[in-house]
C-alpha cells in the first residue's frame, strides 16, 4: 500500500513538472514533438532510477559514516555527471540500437535538475532504497507523461494562427499553466 | 568605460529570465512571494560572480576536455558555501527556498555564463558579467513573484496593499499562476521588444 501511495504521489499529485518545477528546461525544450519526447522520457526513466540508487548508497555508506553530509551537492552532481557517461559508454558497446533511440538525449540529462533534485529529495523523506527507487522511476514516468501530453499539445498548435509575440516560449508556459491546474484536481487522490 | 557594457549586457539587453529564458526551475518555484525572489536572486548572483571569477582565473590550468567537470565542481563548491551560510543566519528563508538552494548547481545560467563568456575573457570583465547577469535575473524574477504576491495574495514584501474585504486569486501563488505569469511576462517582452527595435 505504502508503494502504491508512493506512486501515485510522485506521477500525478506532485508532478515533477507541474507542481514541482523541476525539470523545466527540458520540458520546454525536447516537447515540440511526440516521438522526441518518449526517448528523452526513456533516458530519464533509466538515468534517474540509477542515480537514486547510487546516491542512496553514496549517502548511507559513505557521507554520514563520514560525518561529511554537508558535500552532498558536491557528491550527488559528480556522481550524476558520471553515471551518464557511463551509462552513454556502456550503452554504445552493448546496446546500440538503444544508444541510437537514447542517444542524443544523455547528454542533456547532466543538466536536467531534477535527476539532482529528486536525489536530494528521497534522502530528505528518509526513503528506505528500494523506496527511493520506486519514487525515482514513478517521478520519471511523470516527467514524460507531462512531456508527452504537451507534446501532443504543441503538434496541433503547429497550425493555428497566434499574436507574433505570443508564439514560442510564453504559449507554451501558458499551456502548461493550464495542464499544472488540470493536474490539480488529483490532489485529494491519496 | 568600456567595461561598464559587459554589467550592463544582462539587466536587460540579453536578460537570462525574459530573454535567454535560462535557469526556469527557480524562477517558477521560488516566486511566491517577492522576498524569496530577492533571496534567491542574491544567493545565485553570489555563486555566478565567484565562479564567473575562479574559471577566467583559471582558464588557462583547466584542460579543455575536462572543462565541464571543472566548472560544475567550481560551481558546486560556491553553493555549499552559500548553502551553509544561509542554513546559519537566514534559516526562515533557507526553509522557504528548500531544494532550490543546493539546485542553484544545476541552474544553466551559471554554467552557461561560465563556457559563453569566463573561460575566455579575464578577471574583470568576467566578474562584471556575472554581476550583470545575476541582478538582472534577481531583479526579473523579484518581478515575476511581486505580480504573483500582489495578485494571490494582495501584499508586496509583506505589505498589505489591498483592503481585507478584498478576495485575492489564491491561484497566482499556487503553481499554475506561475507559469501563466511567467508566459505573459516573456510576452510582454516580445511585444516590447518589437517595438522599440525598429
Amino acid at each position: 500500500m505504502e508503494y502504491i501511495n508512493i506512486i501515485i504521489l510522485a506521477l500525478l499529485v506532485n508532478n515533477v513538472v507541474l507542481a514541482q518545477f523541476l525539470g523545466i528546461c527540458p520540458f520546454l525544450g525536447v516537447s515540440g514533438k511526440v516521438s522526441t519526447s518518449l526517448g528523452m522520457g526513456a533516458a530519464v526513466v533509466f538515468v534517474m532510477a540509477l542515480a537514486n540508487l547510487v546516491t542512496y548508497l553514496i549517502q548511507y555508506y559513505m557521507l554520514i559514516p563520514l560525518k561529511v553530509e554537508f558535500m552532498q551537492t558536491i557528491t550527488f552532481i559528480l556522481i550524476i555527471a558520471f553515471l551518464v557517461q557511463v551509462v552513454e559508454i556502456i550503452l554504445k558497446k552493448s546496446a546500440p540500437s538503444l544508444y541510437q533511440a537514447l542517444g542524443i538525449y544523455l547528454p542533456l540529462i547532466t543538466t536536467n535538475c531534477a535527476v539532482l533534485g529528486i536525489a536530494i529529495l528521497a534522502i530528505q523523506k528518509e526513503y528506505s532504497l528500494l523506496e527511493s527507487v520506486v519514487y525515482s522511476s514513478a517521478t520519471a514516468i511523470g516527467f514524460t507523461f507531462a512531456l508527452i501530453l504537451m507534446a501532443g499539445i504543441r503538434e496541433q498548435l503547429e497550425l493555428l494562427d497566434m499574436p507574433k509575440g505570443m508564439k514560442g516560449f510564453p504559449l507554451t508556459l501558458i499551456i502548461a499553466g493550464l495542464l499544472s491546474m488540470a493536474f490539480m484536481g488529483f490532489a485529494g487522490l491519496v | 568605460m568600456k567595461n561598464m557594457k559587459f554589467f550592463t549586457e544582462g539587466l536587460v539587453r540579453s536578460n537570462p529570465t525574459f530573454v535567454l529564458v535560462l535557469g526556469t526551475c527557480p524562477t517558477l518555484a521560488v516566486t511566491t512571494a517577492a522576498i524569496n525572489g530577492i533571496g534567491m536572486g542574491a544567493a545565485t548572483t553570489f555563486v555566478l560572480v565567484c565562479s564567473n571569477l575562479l574559471i577566467a582565473a583559471l582558464k588557462n590550468y583547466i584542460p579543455d576536455k575536462v572543462r565541464i567537470a571543472a566548472f560544475i565542481l567550481i560551481i558546486a563548491s560556491f553553493v555549499t558555501v552559500v548553502d551553509l551560510v544561509m542554513k546559519a543566519f537566514t534559516p526562515d528563508l533557507y526553509n522557504t527556498l528548500g531544494i532550490f538552494i543546493p539546485l542553484i548547481v544545476v541552474n544553466c545560467i551559471i554554467l552557461g555564463r561560465a563556457e559563453a563568456f569566463a573561460q575566455k575573457n579575464k578577471v574583470v570583465p568576467a566578474i562584471l558579467d556575472g554581476l550583470g547577469m545575476g541582478i538582472g535575473f534577481t531583479l526579473a524574477i523579484t518581478l515575476l513573484a511581486s505580480i504573483r504576491e500582489l495578485l494571490g495574495n494582495g501584499s508586496i514584501f509583506d505589505i498589505k496593499l489591498v483592503g481585507d474585504n478584498v478576495s485575492t486569486i489564491l491561484l497566482f501563488i499556487l503553481p499554475p499562476g506561475a507559469f501563466i505569469t511567467y508566459g505573459y511576462l516573456i510576452a510582454l517582452m516580445n511585444r516590447l521588444k518589437a517595438r522599440y527595435s525598429n
